[in-house]
């Protein structure tokens, strides 16, 4: 007899050790200024560094917020006990003004619309539970997170039909693309529940156009029976504030409030990105659905966010002050941090996707490959990091339809490194070194590479 | 048209508006000693407040660990990014060890063998979906945590077999009610896939005997199944007896290092020892490695903030203070469990004999005007709106038997508890030996009565209770 669920050994199956090889030589020999100069640079890891010494700074002078006491007062027993699913009303007010403040307060957010969760990951599984049942789909437009495929899928039963995006038009979401992903769900007898987009998007670091938007809500008003979910994640990395558009804004522009599709677009949020904060697990979905939003609470005490976490970014999001000239420096430095990637690219000969937004830039090294596959993508992804030592994610993982494109992060690092990083590159392409064909004999990568395969990776790199 | 999942729209079934109401009613009217003297009484959740000087004085002197400090050096970057599945490191070995001195040291936790979780909600739920499919069953011994009907069958699809336990041997588990469990779920055509314990129990407030835990283990091990012990309130055991873990008999029994060692996991959590619940700390321990790696790489759903890791991993790791801690939480649990029981019984009412928890299971079934749940509810509701105190009828912990009530004694002060002793006194007084009801009121209250209890009242019903109020 079984002893243990699918879920538990299905774990197993499917492990793709080439991209686990990646991880595992970082791990071996990770990159350190002083005590390991020639180790594996980590440019795999979507997280923002950039601003750390603003959060420390805030926190030296607001010691209170970290020590439990509220106005020099302990408040501990009260943090201690509290564990009410709906979450700290403070820190929700100032989570969801947070959200506006992100959008330059174009839409104001309903505190009483939000559920906290224990990070994004927790949040898109929980909306995927309230929103279909086991073997229905959500169409996602290619490329998307490897992480994906577990938080929507892996207990939930629910599919992933890919709508195919490509270079040609700068990987954006067209109509028949769209059209096609939903008829192609309907070949494999699985019943559509909604569209998941991440805007912006990882791993192309570009904001969702007003284009891709109108196609979107203009798909989802026709089929009345289908939501959209906007993971906003990114959203405070976004260059510029103008140039991002929420969904939000969408539904107040196109004065959607009072027809049904108000109740079927639904945004996820967390602070691992924008703050640089994803040790602390703080998620949340927005919904104008009352019913989601009530199962989605009730579902939150499968994690619920610690309230000693809640007090503290309570504190910390309900100082204006700071809020804006945390966004405000988040955004100049990312951007800058951007150019010196590209700049540096550039001079390399590779280019990438045009890029406003993310921590990550989409990189296309499809002039390095031998041939146009992917396995020329794998050979070349361990030629990058056996012999350049740059752990970077290759298109494949990220479930991209055409070889040879990367996923090449910025934020984790200091600029020393990423100039150092750069300058491994540039010596490996000046040798010819990365364009020489070596004839490997390996197994085809299936679509299913990040699954469930990495025993020791850490969790969550986005 | 909108849809949602069936979890969704399956949830508003079943909902019971009689117990709602007693929340409803404390949420509109609490107690509070200055402000609203008149108020209703909380005994309904099981909350440990009475350790938290302890722990505030530790705070005070260590104001490190909550700073994100180390050392007097800021870590706070170091914990900011740290969200890995493994869990920190020193977390995890300061859990092991603080489980290990519950246990007086007797058996060894290998923190490799932990996975932590948002909580015992969330590592129950993790150990179904690592253990059953949907329309699998555990089985579990009744009365239970009212929230194990959404903890383990909502999301997962498991359900619940009930191993009927009755007053007549104190609610023990015997080897009949096993056998009979694993028929009935036979009967319904479900594959048992184990059986889940509370030990020590919630809300009987007993631990398991040996004699049960070795039941138990046979058990297992002729069906070849899962047992899993939820062990939260393994620190709160203050009777003579020591306390004896699922892993002690394994131990005794040398069945460590052996195939039914695998299939038997623990469930823990600082939630009730140390009085956290707000932090959400759980684990699961287990010695199967599969199900330790499938759970970690779950637990991606509901980790623990890093923030709160580090704090407690410096609390737990402060040896002086966890034997310290332990022993004074003993003592005060069973000075305020005397409180209530010797409170009770000047009024006339008996309790199960209790060494743990932080509640007594009260028998009430001399003040049923019959032995039907429904004159349960009515007791239940009279002491609510009359008698002002919100305690649990035994009915939504699937007691079989009526009568029986959940009542706490750990989350209010002592003045606090001897004035909900000395109202329940006077009530008893006067209604005449607790048996004589008018017969005005009883229509009364029979037209106040909703339909008949169902058993999934605690399922997800409630709009507004607050969760994990075990």
């Amino acid at each position: 007899m079984d002893l243990l669920s699918r879920k538990a050994t299905c774990n197993s199956h499917g492990q793709d050790s080439s991209y686990f090889l990646g991880w595992e030589e970082y791990e071996k020999n990770p990159y350190d200024v002083l005590k390991n100069p020639h180790g594996i640079i980590q440019m795999g890891l979507a997280e923002n560094q950039l601003c750390f010494d603003l959060l420390e700074s805030w926190l030296v002078q607001n010691p209170d917020a970290a020590s439990f006491k509220r106005d020099g007062q302990s408040i501990f027993r009260e943090l201690a006990l509290f564990q009410d699913y709906h979450g700290l009303s403070s820190f929700k007010n100032a989570l969801a003004n947070f959200m506006s403040e992100n959008r330059q307060n174009r839409v104001f957010f309903d505190s009483n619309n939000l559920v906290l969760t224990a990070g994004a990951t927790s949040a898109n599984e929980t909306l995927m539970f309230c929103l279909a049942n086991p073997g229905d789909a959500f169409l996602l437009p290619t490329p998307y997170y490897p992480g994906f495929d577990r938080d929507l899928k892996w207990r939930t039963g629910v599919e992933i039909v890919p709508i195919q995006c490509l270079s040609s038009n700068g990987f954006r979401i067209t109509k028949h693309a769209l059209e096609e992903a939903y008829e192609q769900a309907k070949k494999l007898n699985l019943n559509v529940k909604g569209v998941l987009i991440t805007n912006p998007s990882n791993p192309l670091g570009t904001t969702t156009t007003q284009t891709e938007l109108n196609i979107l809500f203009e798909f989802i008003s026709k089929n009345k029976n289908i939501h959209l979910v906007s993971d906003e994640i990114y959203s405070g990395t976004a260059f510029s504030s103008s140039e991002f558009i929420s969904v939000m804004e969408i539904l107040k522009n196109n004065q959607l409030e009072n027809t049904d599709v108000f109740n079927r677009v639904h945004i996820v949020y967390s602070l691992s990105k924008d703050l640089g904060l994803p040790g602390f697990r703080v998620g949340a979905i927005y919904s104008n659905d009352k019913d989601v939003i009530s199962a989605a609470t009730k579902m939150s005490s499968f994690g619920l966010v610690s309230s000693q976490t809640q007090y503290l970014l309570s504190s910390l999001l309900s100082d204006k002050e700071f809020t804006k000239t945390y966004l405000r420096e988040n955004q100049s430095r990312l951007k800058y941090r951007q150019r010196m990637l590209v700049t540096g690219l550039e001079a390399i000969g590779i280019g990438c996707l045009k890029s406003n937004a993310g921590l990550f830039c989409w990189v296309d090294m499809r002039h390095l490959l031998s041939s146009k596959t992917f396995e020329a993508e794998m050979d070349l992804w361990k030629k990058i990091v056996y012999e350049v030592k740059l752990n970077i994610s290759p298109g494949s993982a990220c479930h991209c339809e055409e070889p040879g494109w990367f996923r090449v992060c910025f934020a984790n690092m200091s600029e020393e490194t990423l100039k150092l990083a750069l300058k491994r590159l540039k010596k490996f392409v000046d040798n010819g070194a990365l364009t020489c064909s070596r004839k490997k004999t390996m197994t085809t990568i299936s679509n299913w590479v990040f699954r469930l395969s990495f025993h020791d990776r850490d969790a969550e790199e986005r | 048209m909108k849809q949602l999942s069936t979890k969704v729209t399956s949830n508003g079934h079943g909902q019971d508006s009689s117990y709602f109401l007693g929340w409803e009613e404390y949420e509109k009217n609490p107690y509070d000693e200055i402000k609203n003297p008149n108020g209703m009484i909380q005994m309904g959740l099981a909350e440990n407040q009475l350790c938290f000087d302890l722990i505030e004085s530790w705070l005070a002197k260590n104001p490190d660990a909550a700073s994100l400090k180390r050392n007097g050096q800021s870590i706070f970057r170091e914990l900011a990014l740290f969200q890995d599945y493994h869990g920190m490191p020193e977390f995890k070995k300061a859990m092991a060890e603080f489980m290990e001195e519950i246990r007086g040291n007797r058996v060894t936790f290998d923190p490799k063998k932990i996975v932590l979780a948002a909580g015992s909600t969330s590592a129950n739920e993790t150990l179904m979906f690592c253990l059953a499919e949907p329309g699998d069953a555990f089985l579990l011994p009744t009365p239970y945590y009212p929230g194990f009907d959404r903890d383990l069958k909502w999301r997962t699809g498991a359900e619940i077999v009930p191993i009927h336990c009755s007053s007549s041997n104190g609610f023990q588990i015997t080897e009949a009610a096993l056998q009979q469990a694993y028929q009935q779920a036979h009967k319904l055509d479900l594959k048992v896939k184990g059986v889940l314990v509370t030990n020590p129990s919630n809300p009987l407030g007993t631990a398991l005997t040996r004699r049960e835990l070795n039941l138990l283990v046979d058990f297992i091990t002729s069906k070849n199944i899962h047992l899993i012990s939820d062990e939260i309130y393994s620190g709160t055991m203050f009777g003579f007896e020591q306390f004896i873990s699922v892993m002690d008999v394994l131990k005794d029994k040398k069945l460590e290092n052996t195939e039914v060692s695998k299939r038997v996991h623990v469930v823990y959590s600082l939630s009730k020892d140390l009085g956290l619940p707000g932090f959400r700390v759980g684990a699961i321990y287990s010695n199967d490695e599969m199900i330790v790696s499938a759970a970690t790489k779950m637990s991606s759903f509901g980790l623990v903030s890093s923030q709160t890791q580090y704090l407690l991993s410096a609390l737990l790791s402060d040896k002086k203070f966890t034997s310290q801690y332990l022993e004074e939480n003993q003592k005060r649990l069973k000075s305020r469990q005397k409180q209530l029981v010797s409170g009770l019984e000047s009024a006339g009412i008996t309790c199960l004999r209790s060494n743990a928890g932080l509640f007594c299971w009260v028998d009430m079934r001399h003040l049923l005007d019959t032995n039907t749940f429904e004159a349960e509810l009515d007791l239940w509701k009279k002491i609510v709106y009359n008698v002002k105190l919100n305690i649990s009828p035994g009915s939504s912990c699937h007691c079989t038997e009526p009568g029986w009530f959940r009542v706490c004694f750990a989350n209010m002060s002592e003045d606090t508890l001897d004035l909900a002793l000395k109202r329940l006194k006077t009530f008893v007084e006067s209604t005449d030996c607790g048996r004589m009801i008018s017969r005005s009121s009883h229509e009364r209250l029979k037209s106040l009565r909703k339909k008949t209890v169902s058993n999934w009242v605690f399922r997800v019903s409630w709009s507004d209770r607050v969760p994990d109020e075990r």
